[in-house]
Order: C-alpha cells, then sequence, then structure tokens
C-alpha cells in the first residue's frame, strides 16, 4: 500500500531549485530513510509532506503529493489537519517550555480535546508508546526542559503521537543525541513501524541500514536512487550511491 | 466565526495595531507644523529664526527665538563638556576598572539614575545647586552654568549605558594584544578599546545631546528663564522648551502660534539629532 | 601618564555615584521627616497640601495608559515578527516610526496632546487627553521590548507547534506569548516610569487640578507633576521633599522589579 505518492515534484526557494523532479511512493507502516550529503534536499523533501515549507517565504512546490490518493497541496486541503495526520520530530529536541503533561496535551487540545480523564488517558498512552513513561510517570507536572536530552527527544516523540497521526516524519532524530540515547530512540522506531508510517531522514548510513526498509538517496536536489534498504547499501545500481555510501564523498 | 476567519480577523487586528504608531506620527507632524508654518509664512522665517527679540506683549509683537535657539544650544553644549566626559569615564571605570562584586552593586545604581524623573533632579538642583551658585557667583543662582550642570547630570545615565555597552562589545582579542606589545592596562584602554568602541561611544553623546535639548520642566526650575540673548554663563537665559511650557498656559492667536512654531522648530532640530543618531549606528553596524 | 588615567577614571566614578547618592541621600533625609499623616489627607486643601490625589491619579494615569498601549505594543511586535515578510516596506516604516517616536521630547508630545486631543478633539484637559498623549510616548518601548523577545524566541517551538497542526494564533498566544512574557513585561516596567516621572507631556493635557478626576474628561495632577508645581511655587518647599520621596520609592520599587525580571528572562526557558 502506498501511503504517500510524489509525482513530478519540483521546488523553488525563490530561484533556487531544490527538488528536481521527484517521483517517489512511500508504503505505509514502514520505515522509509532519506539519505544524502548536506544540502541534497532531504530535509526539504521531509517537510514537503506536512507542508511545513509553507513556513518558508517565496517557497514553490510543482507536482503532485498525494496522501492517501489525495492532493495535500490542494486550493481546499486544510494545512492543519494535513498536519494532525503526518506529525513531525525535529532534529533539535524541541520540547515547549511548559510541564511534560501539557507538552503531551497541547497537541490533542490543539483538536478540540478538553476533557481532563480523556486527556489523561492519552498523556499516558502516548508516553507509554514512546518508551518514556516509567521515566516520567511521577514528574508530568515538572518542566519538559528540565530532563535530559534523549528524554525530551522521546517526549517530543509521543507529543506527535498523541495527535493519533498516520505517518511520522524525523528529521535526523538522533544526531543531537548520544549513544545510549540514540539506541533506545532507534528501538523505539522499529516499534512505532507497526502502528505508523515512518519517513526518517538521517547522516547515519548504519542507522538507515539498522532500521529502514527502504532507502532513497538524494543528490544536488535529486532522487539519484530509491530501493530496498539491502539493495541500496550491498548493491547499488548508481555509482554515485555506491560513492556515497562507501564514504567517497559527503 | 470559524477558526479560519478567526485568524484572519486577528491578523487584521494585528496589522490596526501596528499601523497605530504611523498614524500617530503622521498626525503629530501635522499638528506641530501646520500649527507652526502659517505664522512663520506670515512672521517670515528669517524674522522669526534670527530675530534677537521675544515680546510678545509689546505693540506690535516682536517674536524672535533667536535667543531661545542660542539658549538651548548653550545649555547643550554645556552639558556636553560636563556630561560627557565624567559619563564616557565612568562607562570606562564600570566596564573595565571595577571588580564584579562592586559592578553588580553600582550598574544598577545607573539604572536607577536613568528612572529618576527628570523633576527630581531640577528640584535637586533647584535647593542644591542655585545656593551654591548664588554663593559663589553672586545673582540668582539661575543661569546657563546651572543649566548645564543639571543636564550634565540628566544625561550621564543614557551616555553611560550606551558607551558601556559598546566599550564591552569590544573583542577580547584587541585588549590581550596590546598587553601583550607591553601596554598598560590604562594605556590599552585609552588608545586601543575606547577608539575601537568610539562609534558607540558617538551614539551615546548623540542620544545625550537630544536628551538635552528636549529636557523642558528640571530646566525651568533652575534657567532664569529670560528671554535675552545668552551673554555670560552666569546670566540667566531660556531655551525652545521651556519657552513653549512658560507662556502656552495664557498665549493666545498670533502669540499662541508663534509658541507651536517654535515646538516646530524644536522638532525639527530633533529629527535631525535623530537622523545623525541612527546613521551613525547604522554605519556601525556594517 | 597610566596614573593619571587611572585617577580621572575613579574620579569620574565617584563624581557619578557621589551626585547620585547625595541627591537620593539629601532627598531622603529633608524629605522624609516631612511625611506626615496629613499629608495623606484624601482631599487637597491649601493647608494640608495632600499629595494623595496626586497618589491615586498617578495610578489611574498609569493603569488607564497601559491597558490602552499594551495590547497595541504587543500586537505591532506580533505583526512585525510574527506576520509581516522579511524586508517588507511596512516593517521598515514601523521601525523608522518608532525609532523617531522614541526620541520625540516630551514637551513636543505634550504640545501636540493638547492640539489634538485637548483643543481639536474637545477633550479638555483630561484624564483621557493626558492617558492619550502617554500612550503614543510608551508605545516604542512596548514595541521594541515585544520585538526583542519575540525574535529571541526559537523558532524550533514555533515548528513543534505547527508540526502538530496548531494554527497561528494558538502557536502566538499558547507557546510564544508564555515565553516572551518576561520581555513584554520588563518593557511596561520601563513605560511605567516613564509615565510616573512624566511632566511635560502633561501639563496641557491632564493639566494641574488637584482632585482626584472623577471622570475620563476631568483633570488631575500626577506626583510629578504635583512636585513641579509646588517647585514652581516655592512656597512648599518641605512638601516638596515629601513627594519627592514617594516618587523615589517608587522609582526604586520599578527598578528592583525590573532587576528581578531580567535575572529571571536570562535564568529560565534556556534549554541547553
Amino acid at each position: 500500500m502506498n501511503k504517500f505518492v510524489i509525482k513530478n515534484m519540483n521546488l523553488y526557494y525563490d530561484d533556487f531549485h531544490a527538488l528536481k523532479n521527484i517521483n517517489m511512493n512511500i508504503h505505509e507502516k514502514k520505515i522509509t530513510a532519506l539519505i544524502g550529503p548536506s544540502g541534497c534536499g532531504k530535509s526539504t523533501l521531509l517537510k514537503s509532506l506536512n507542508r511545513m515549507n509553507d513556513l518558508v517565504e517565496k517557497c514553490t512546490i510543482k507536482g503532485d503529493i498525494l496522501l492517501d490518493s489525495e492532493d495535500i497541496y490542494a486550493e481546499n486541503s486544510d494545512v492543519n489537519l494535513l498536519r494532525k495526520r503526518v506529525g513531525m520530530v525535529f532534529q533539535k529536541p524541541n520540547p515547549f517550555p511548559m510541564s511534560i503533561y501539557d507538552n503531551i496535551a497541547y497537541g490533542p487540545r490543539t483538536h478540540g480535546v478538553k476533557n481532563k480523564s480523556k486527556l489523561d488517558e492519552i498523556v499516558e498512552k502516548s508516553l507509554k508508546s514512546a518508551a518514556i513513561w516509567d521515566e516520567v510517570k511521577n514528574d508530568l507536572k515538572k518542566n519538559a526542559l528540565r530532563i535530559s536530552g534523549g528524554q525530551q527527544q522521546r517526549i517530543c516523540i509521543a507529543r506527535a503521537l498523541a495527535i493519533e497521526p498516520e505517518v511520522l516524519l524525523m528529521d535526523e532524530p538522533t544526531s543531537a543525541l548520544d549513544p545510549i540515547s540514540t539506541t533506545k530512540i532507534e528501538e523505539l522506531i522499529q516499534e512505532l513501524k507497526k502502528d505508523y508510517t515512518i519517513v526518517i531522514v538521517t547522516h547515519n548510513m548504519q542507522q538507515a541500514t539498522r532500521i529502514s526498509d527502504k532507502t532513497a538517496f538524494l543528490l544536488n536536489g535529486e532522487l539519484i536512487e530509491y530501493d530496498k534498504t539491502v539493495n541500496i547499501f550491498s548493491v547499488p545500481k548508481d555509482k554515485r550511491t555506491e560513492d556515497y555510501i562507501t564514504g567517497r564523498f559527503g | 466565526m470559524s477558526s479560519k476567519s478567526f485568524e484572519y480577523f486577528m491578523k487584521g487586528v494585528f496589522l490596526i495595531s501596528a499601523v497605530i504608531s504611523v498614524v500617530a506620527i503622521i498626525l503629530i507632524c501635522l499638528f506641530i507644523f501646520t500649527g507652526g508654518i502659517p505664522f512663520i509664512q506670515e512672521y517670515g522665517l528669517k524674522h522669526f529664526l534670527l530675530g534677537t527679540e521675544w515680546k510678545p506683549s509689546n505693540t506690535p509683537p516682536s517674536f524672535g527665538i533667536l535667543p531661545m535657539i542660542m539658549g538651548s544650544i548653550y545649555v547643550t553644549i554645556g552639558a556636553i563638556i560636563i556630561g560627557v566626559p565624567i559619563g564616557v569615564l565612568t562607562a570606562v571605570y564600570l566596564s573595565k576598572f571595577c571588580n564584579n562584586k562592586l559592578y553588580k552593586l553600582l550598574k544598577p545604581g545607573i539604572n536607577l539614575m536613568a528612572g529618576i524623573p527628570s523633576i527630581v533632579y531640577g528640584f535637586f538642583a533647584l535647593v542644591v545647586i542655585v545656593p551654591i551658585i548664588r554663593d559663589i557667583f553672586g545673582g540668582t543662582g539661575m543661569n546657563i552654568l546651572t543649566a548645564s550642570i543639571l543636564l550634565g547630570i540628566i544625561i550621564l545615565p543614557t551616555v553611560i549605558s550606551m558607551s558601556e555597552a559598546s566599550l564591552k562589545a569590544v573583542p577580547e582579542g584587541y585588549y590581550k594584544g596590546s598587553i601583550a606589545l607591553g601596554a598598560t592596562h590604562e594605556r590599552t584602554i585609552m588608545s586601543v578599546i575606547l577608539p575601537a568602541a568610539k562609534s558607540g561611544v558617538l551614539s551615546s553623546i548623540i542620544l545625550g545631546i537630544g536628551r538635552a535639548i528636549g529636557e523642558t520642566m528640571a530646566v525651568i526650575l533652575v534657567a532664569g528663564n529670560q528671554a535675552r540673548m545668552p551673554a555670560r554663563i552666569t546670566k540667566g537665559i531660556r531655551t525652545l522648551t521651556t519657552n513653549i511650557v512658560i507662556e502656552m498656559a495664557y498665549a493666545a492667536d498670533e502669540h499662541r502660534e508663534a509658541l507651536i512654531a517654535t515646538a516646530a522648530v524644536l522638532f525639527i532640530f530633533i529629527l535631525i539629532i535623530n537622523g545623525t543618531f541612527l546613521i551613525v549606528r547604522r554605519r556601525s553596524k556594517n | 601618564m597610566s596614573k593619571v588615567i587611572r585617577f580621572a577614571v575613579k574620579l569620574s566614578a565617584i563624581i557619578t555615584f557621589g551626585v547620585l547618592f547625595f541627591m537620593i541621600g539629601h532627598i531622603l533625609i529633608r524629605g522624609i521627616p516631612n511625611l506626615t499623616p496629613s499629608l495623606f489627607g484624601l482631599k487637597y486643601t491649601t493647608k494640608n497640601i495632600s499629595l494623595f490625589p496626586a497618589i491615586i491619579t498617578t495610578l489611574m494615569l498609569v493603569v488607564l495608559t497601559l491597558l490602552v498601549a499594551t495590547p497595541i505594543g504587543v500586537f505591532t511586535g506580533f505583526y512585525l515578527i510574527e506576520y509581516a515578510k522579511k524586508g517588507s516596506k511596512l516593517v521598515e516604516i514601523i521601525r523608522i516610526t518608532t525609532e523617531t517616536l522614541s526620541g520625540i521630547p516630551s514637551i513636543v508630545y505634550g504640545l501636540f496632546g493638547m492640539l489634538f486631543f485637548v483643543i481639536y478633539l474637545d477633550f479638555q484637559y483630561s484624564l483621557l487627553a493626558g492617558t492619550l498623549t502617554v500612550v503614543i510616548m510608551v508605545l516604542p518601548l512596548i514595541i521594541r521590548s515585544t520585538e526583542e523577545a519575540l525574535m529571541s524566541v526559537d523558532d524550533s517551538l514555533r515548528e513543534a507547534s505547527f508540526g502538530l497542526g496548531a494554527g497561528k494564533l494558538r502557536t502566538i498566544f499558547k507557546i510564544v506569548l508564555p515565553v516572551t512574557m518576561p520581555g513584554i513585561l520588563s518593557g511596561i516596567i520601563l513605560s511605567v516610569s516613564r509615565i510616573v516621572g512624566e511632566t511635560a507631556a502633561l501639563i496641557f493635557t491632564l493639566g494641574t487640578a488637584t482632585k482626584i478626576p472623577n471622570s475620563f474628561f476631568s483633570s488631575g495632577r500626577t506626583l510629578a507633576l504635583h512636585m513641579y508645581v509646588l517647585s514652581t511655587e516655592g512656597m512648599h518647599v518641605d512638601e516638596s521633599y515629601a513627594t519627592g520621596v514617594i516618587l523615589l520609592l517608587v522609582i526604586l520599587i520599578i527598578n528592583v522589579l525590573s532587576t528581578l525580571l531580567s535575572n529571571k528572562l536570562t535564568k529560565e526557558n534556556r534549554n541547553e
């Protein structure tokens, strides 16, 4: 099943042609990794999936991006609803400067959940899914900035899960974390695959091999190769892919 | 109202708020200039600006504001002579000579100084400085010198805070480089750090000038307020600002228009000073 | 040479702080004994020279001014930072406007307030005319502090909120505003000290009536104006000292508050 279908997509920042004629399908309940050197457009591609690029001035997009066969850039599509369906976890943990509880409850409250016991339930469930419930269950009123970076990132994942998205976009979610926290997050991502479609941008090729089902390699705004992760890393078809994964550039 | 149209509505509210200050400044220019310019046209710009006699109750009245322009310039220069060296050197002291503990005590003092209402300074000058000046120089003690001292004190916090900030912004490397060449702490500060911070210090002085020229109520208390060409620094004068306050309460018709025109002249002075300030600051940013 | 420089620097510091402490000391020593109960009589008479009405009028002016100026200033900040496109003409114009406004001497505001509010709109010398004049004066302070606070908010917080499907307004009011509150508050505190110390902008707008204003359209006098009037009359030196004490006290409290706030500002809400 295809969750996202990207057809002939071009993206420009003002004059700069950041993504060139991208065509790819993203499978449901699989982990898709986007790799490539800095500035290749992988984060831009990720952000176009929940229209976070709308926040960038002078960013224009041509072509189609379909989520469950519906064009997410259509005139009448509701961007806030889209972002509810397509959640996002950022590179640097960015909890709101409020309590852990309020962080998790922010999304549901945004989308109209007011009932206290319902919120309690969502908070507990999300924190459990993000494998951090046991660590923070006695500190739900604590300011989320007062916990470690690794914990903060799992809070951010829990926060994204709390609005029950269908897709989870992750923009280098472990690049700011220590190895132990990274392992925890990677295990968590594997676990989440059961329920969510996951697209992850990563600089770390070992990470891509460890966790992803499919991998896309981008270079200078072009999608060079997109295949099963096993194939990309063992028998790449394109010379440039091979150069990149063997560390010859980037 | 749907959430989307509410978003639009509030964006409109924010935009209107943002435009209010623009409207305010347009209104200010409009009322000050349309209130003053017709009078200047009728009376003659040259007579108005260069006339040395201000006698609104004479027949025919004379409305020359040169005495007040000179008065403002005299006391402002006086304030600069007194306030700038002390202010800049105090900033040097705060940023380069005093230890952390003392700094934590003194810095709030400067903030406090900036917050004290000018009328309190004016009153202090009236009850303390005026008698001293009177004892030394005779006369009433209300004169250019007293007003200059008062304004020198009033501009101190402005000069100190801005100079200190720009002294602090000088890269540490400059200091170390000079010390490494064997220069003393003092010499390094005077010949390396202070010149490096000069545009910030200059901005602080310009801001101080603006403050001094615009000050009104404190000056009234100690300047003597005689509308005549300044002669000696121990003689009283009147400034542009004080001229407005002293006579506005009872002025009518032409006399009142002349006072509004005085404000227009003051306003232009300030615009020039502000413009200079913005240019100096922009240049220092580049 | 070094010795001369050192001497000049230290002497300057001694003069600055000497003047400050001497002035404060002088006013406190001469003023505190004059803070007699009759000075706080509910009504001003030529006998008691009560400053109580002036205290209440000051309070009224501060509250009213902030009620009007705070939303306008904060909303302007919102527009400039959260909505306007970078480098837009309007933003440039508003920046220049606020910079110009903050340099205009209060007497020009006062005269404008008199010509526009008092005469043109026929508000007379009144609380309303005084308030509106001072509102324009403190707007740049609030706008600038709001702007600075908004600019210091990490964009990743806004992204996180948008990423959860929150709209712009919700993001601004629920995420950005709480973080910027201390910065905005410091602008408000600065405004309070400006309003409390103001005289030239008020003498021809608020007027100098000795009663507590009983409506928006009646005149009154603030503490600073009261002190000015007493000083020019020259008959009530003791009462002037006493008013000075109250003014210094207010400014002192405001300063302590703002110092506490700026400490809080640097400590909290930092994610290192």
